[in-house]
């Protein structure tokens, strides 16, 4: 009985620790590591100002997941997607390529994609949005696009069909 | 002829693609703005004068892109036009066609030949893409490479071949190579073109200088300049086998897509001397429209 109690009561405190993952619905076990996120940074920390820093990239992303979440093409994707995790780990994603001082949480593109059944197209609406997230921000064409060499590689991991 | 049976083994590879591709949804408009090109003078995706290694229209590899253009280019002595239309596979296979006509206007008469004698030419073209991916590979150096054959058929048969020309019709054989570089905002294109064209083939094919197949060289550089507008400069080397001291051709240019359907292509081409009148510059303009 003391037992239970002090085991709820530890449940508790770590949740209480932790309120933004709380949010987050479970995922299989992975290894965490840098490499997940798919590319090397870029070097010291110009990209990351040309994106108006951590807090630019979570404006950019908020646009970017919104559109496609509503965009009638795209939305369906994201249908039973733990969205409080996409977003988190998506900005980390984005801050640790820019050459932030943070490290990649989430899984490697080809694990998070897998069963997600996207489409060149998809991949295309979604970078469209995203350059209209970039956009909105002021983000310099150049500097968008250097993101952009990063991110289109992926495309070998994220279209599986 | 041997143009059209090329065709038709693309056609048929196109048949084994597309059951290959069997069980994928179809899906329309999925390529980046200006990625894919806009309409060469010959009707093949490229910039204005230089075939690329791109599918023409927005299609993905999940679609069918198809557009219309229409080109001019108005020279001192000359004016030329072409339109015509592309078809682009699932964003593998490119079929395309033009219309060219090279108005003579007055210059028709100081040639002897009539003035506004018109020379035309029909220009079907096939487009295979065989390796890379221009936008994807951002993480490798192998460009897009695309190889195509082209089958010309000029109408002046008589007169060119008076002209010196051994033949009215000929097919050109090229391979492409065309890389986006995202990290610089640049479109690199290079082609090598095997052929016997003279004009591009407005002028019938082969000649007294030489009857044979030469390899030339057309290319493109461009610079993105925001999503819609991109500026470049074209070059493209030509056969000289009339002895008419034919030139290369060159031009600066701005393409701008006005959305995912139309787009709208400016510029200043030089194009040498054509048949004893030199000094041919002048406005290029091409409007082309995706479905
Ligand atoms: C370069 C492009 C892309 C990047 C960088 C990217 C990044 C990510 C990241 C970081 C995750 C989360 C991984 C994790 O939960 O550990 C994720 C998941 C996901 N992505 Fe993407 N993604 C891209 C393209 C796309 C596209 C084009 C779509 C569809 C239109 C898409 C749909 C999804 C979905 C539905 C999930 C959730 C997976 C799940 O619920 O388990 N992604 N992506």
């Amino acid at each position: 009985m003391i037992r239970l109690l002090t085991i709820s009561a530890a449940v508790c405190l770590a949740m209480a620790a932790t309120p933004l993952l709380a949010a987050e619905k479970p995922v299989d076990p992975y290894v965490q590591s840098n490499a997940n996120a798919g590319v090397t940074p870029f070097a010291g920390d110009e990209m990351l100002r040309a994106f108006h820093g951590p807090q630019g990239v979570s404006r950019i992303v908020d646009e970017m997941l919104a559109r496609v979440t509503t965009d009638p093409r795209t939305k369906e994707i994201f249908a039973a997607t733990d969205m409080e995790r996409l977003r988190r780990v998506l900005k980390e994603q984005i801050v640790y390529i820019l050459g932030g001082k943070v490290d990649y949480t989430g899984r490697d593109m080809k694990t998070a994609h897998r069963d997600q059944g996207v489409q060149q197209t998809d991949f295309n609406i979604l970078v469209e949005h995203l350059q209209t997230a970039m956009d909105h921000e002021h983000v310099a064409f150049r500097a968008q696009n250097r993101l952009l060499a990063k991110l289109a590689p992926m495309e070998r991991d994220v279209v599986v069909r | 002829m041997r143009g059209f049976r090329a065709a038709a083994g693309v056609a048929a590879a196109l048949a084994a693609y597309a059951a290959h591709a069997d069980g994928q949804e179809l899906r329309p408009s999925g390529k980046l703005l200006l990625t894919g090109g806009v309409s060469d003078v010959e009707g093949a995706g490229g910039g204005g004068l230089a075939t690329w290694a791109t599918i023409t229209g927005y299609e993905t590899r999940d679609g069918i892109g198809a557009n219309l253009h229409g080109t001019m280019v108005d020279l001192p002595d000359y004016r030329f036009t072409a339109f015509g239309g592309a078809v682009g596979f699932l964003d593998r296979i490119e079929i395309s066609y033009a219309r060219q006509a090279f108005d003579t206007g007055d210059t028709g008469a100081k040639l002897g030949i009539g003035k506004g004698f018109t020379f035309h030419q029909d220009v079907f073209g096939a487009k295979l893409r065989v390796a890379g991916d221009a936008v994807y590979g951002q993480d490798r150096w192998l460009p897009q490479v695309a190889v195509g054959a082209q089958f010309k058929k000029a109408d002046r048969g008589a007169l060119v071949k008076a002209l010196g020309a051994k033949d009215d019709q000929g097919v050109d054989w090229y391979v492409a190579a065309t890389k986006v570089l995202l990290d610089q905002s640049l479109v690199l294109d290079g082609t090598i073109r095997a052929t016997k064209a003279n004009q591009t083939g407005l002028l019938g094919f082969g000649g007294p200088k030489n009857d044979g197949y030469q390899a030339q060289f057309e290319g493109s550089a461009a610079l993105l300049l925001t999503r819609r507008l991109a500026v470049g400069v074209e070059y493209r080397t030509k056969p000289d086998n009339l002895g008419l001291k034919e030139d290369d051709w060159m031009d600066v240019f701005a393409a701008y897509a006005v959305n995912k359907t139309l787009s709208v292509t400016a510029g200043y081409a030089d194009l040498g001397e054509i048949a004893t009148f030199g000094g041919q510059r002048g406005l290029y303009l091409s409007v082309q429209a995706g479905f």
